[in-house]
C-alpha cells in the first residue's frame, strides 16, 4: 500500500502517487468549496504536507486512505475557508490513536463498510444526494443549501436523515 | 456509563462535513470523546467523504506543485529537526473527569473550574473560543432539585452532561447524554436530587424565555 510505503520508508515515489491521485481530486475539492486557483493550490500543498507528516498516524482499521485525505481536506477547509477551528477534531483523532479505540472494527471491516457506502451513495435518488454532495463537497452550510435548493430548512434535513438511514440500512449486513 | 442520548443525525453530518462552529464542534468532539457508539457513526459519516472525493473530478494542478512539496520538505528537514508527526503519547493516568477534548478549554478536573453565579442555584463558566463566531460556549453547574425555567430557543443548543443529571420531557439526560435541541424544541430541565448537574452548553442564539420572572434569569443562558 502506498500509504504504508511512505510511513515506513518516506518513500517519494510512493508519495508522488498519492500527490498524483489526490493532489488535482483535493484541488477539485477545494474550488468547489469556494477557493480561488492559487488558494486551491495552496490547500493541496497543505493537505498532501499533511499526508507526509502524519502517514505513521493513518490507521486502516479506521478507514481507506481516501476517507483519511478527506478529513485532512476537511479540517484545512476548517481552518482556512471558514476560519473556524478543526482543534476539536485534532484531539479527537490524538485521543484515539493514544487509546487504541478501533472498538474491535479490523482493517477488513473497514473497507467492507466503505464500499457499502460508496454503494448506497449510488444508489441514493438525485435529491438526496445533491444535498449531500453540497454539504461535502461545496463546503455548504444546512441553510444555505436550503436556499439554494428553495427548500425550507426542515426539508434539507429531512432529506440529510433520509440519505443517511439509507446508507445505514445497507450496512446492515455488515452485522 | 451508558449514555441514552446521542448526536442527532444531521449534526453528525454537519460534523463530519465541517459544517459547526467551534463552540458546536467542541461538545460533539466531547461527546464524541465519550461514546463509542456515535465515533462508529461518524467513521460511516466521513467514509461518504472519502468516497466523494475518490469520486471527483481532477483539477488541473500546476506542474511544478509536487516538486515544490519535496523542496518543501527537504528545506524542513534540513533544518534538523524531523516535520514527521509523532504517535500520540498514551492518556495521562489521575483524577481527570473532563474528556480529553475538553481539557485545552476548561482544564483536567471539574473541581478546578471557577464559577460565578448567575441565578440562586445556578452558576455559569464562559468559555474562551479560539475563533470568532456567533455561538458561544459555556459550562453550567446547576443545584439538585433546581428547575431551568421553561424555555424555546432562539436557535439550535446543545448540551452534554458531564456529572450529575437532569430530566425533562425527554428523559432523564445523565453523564455522557447530549441533548441536540434544534430551535423548536420547548423543555423544562429539572436537576435529579444528590448532586449538582455540570454540563458544557452551546447556544447559536440567545434564548428566548418567556414570562418576566424567567426574563430575570436571562443571564443564565445570555451571552
Ligand atoms: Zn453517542
Amino acid at each position: 500500500m502506498l500509504i504504508a510505503q511512505v510511513a515506513l520508508r518516506q518513500d517519494r515515489d510512493a508519495f508522488k502517487s498519492l500527490f498524483q491521485y489526490f493532489g488535482p481530486r483535493v484541488k477539485s475539492v477545494m474550488l468547489r468549496a469556494g477557493a480561488d486557483h492559487e488558494f486551491a493550490e495552496d490547500l493541496v500543498q497543505e493537505v498532501m504536507m499533511t499526508v507526509w507528516r502524519k502517514a505513521r498516524l493513518y490507521a486502516p482499521e479506521r478507514g481507506p486512505v481516501s476517507t483519511w485525505i478527506y478529513t485532512i481536506a476537511r479540517n484545512a477547509r476548517i481552518d482556512r475557508l471558514r476560519r473556524a477551528s478543526s482543534q476539536p477534531y485534532l484531539d479527537l483523532d490524538e485521543i484515539e490513536l493514544a487509546s487504541g479505540m478501533a472498538d474491535g472494527e479490523d482493517r477488513a471491516f473497514a473497507s467492507q463498510r466503505a464500499e457499502h457506502v460508496a454503494r448506497a451513495l449510488d444508489e441514493l435518488p438525485d435529491e438526496q444526494r445533491r444535498i449531500i454532495e453540497y454539504a461535502y463537497v461545496h463546503d455548504m452550510a444546512q441553510s444555505e443549501i436550503a436556499a439554494k435548493l428553495e427548500l425550507p430548512l426542515g426539508t434539507v434535513k429531512s432529506r440529510m436523515r433520509l440519505a443517511y438511514t439509507k446508507l445505514k440500512g445497507k450496512l446492515e449486513v455488515l452485522k | 456509563m451508558t449514555i441514552l442520548h446521542h448526536l442527532d443525525q444531521t449534526t453528525l453530518l454537519r460534523y463530519a462535513s465541517g459544517d459547526l462552529d467551534e463552540a458546536f464542534s467542541v461538545v460533539v468532539a466531547a461527546h464524541l470523546a465519550m461514546c463509542d457508539e456515535c465515533r462508529r457513526e461518524l467513521r460511516i459519516a466521513e467514509d461518504i467523504g472519502g468516497r466523494l472525493l475518490e469520486e471527483s473530478e481532477m483539477a488541473t494542478v500546476s506542474d511544478g506543485a509536487f516538486s515544490r512539496i519535496m523542496c518543501r520538505i527537504d528545506e524542513a528537514e534540513a533544518s534538523g529537526e524531523t516535520i514527521l508527526a509523532a504517535p500520540p503519547i498514551a492518556l495521562r493516568g489521575g483524577k481527570q473527569d473532563v474528556p480529553s477534548t475538553l481539557q485545552r478549554y476548561i482544564g483536567t478536573r471539574l473541581a478546578d473550574i471557577s464559577w460565578k453565579t448567575v441565578a440562586p442555584g445556578v452558576r455559569r463558566h464562559k468559555i474562551a473560543l479560539s475563533t470568532p463566531t456567533r455561538s458561544a460556549l459555556y459550562m453550567l453547574k446547576i443545584e439538585p432539585g433546581k428547575a431551568v425555567p421553561e424555555h424555546g430557543h432562539g436557535g439550535t443548543e446543545m448540551t452534554l452532561i458531564l456529572s450529575g443529571a437532569y430530566r425533562d420531557a425527554l428523559g432523564r439526560f445523565g453523564p455522557g447524554d447530549l441533548a441536540d435541541l434544534d430551535e423548536h424544541v420547548e423543555h423544562q430541565p429539572r436537576v435529579e436530587p444528590g448532586e449538582p448537574c455540570v454540563c458544557l452548553v452551546a447556544t447559536e442564539a440567545p434564548t428566548r424565555f418567556k414570562g418576566i420572572f424567567s426574563r430575570l434569569l436571562q443571564p443564565l443562558v445570555g451571552i
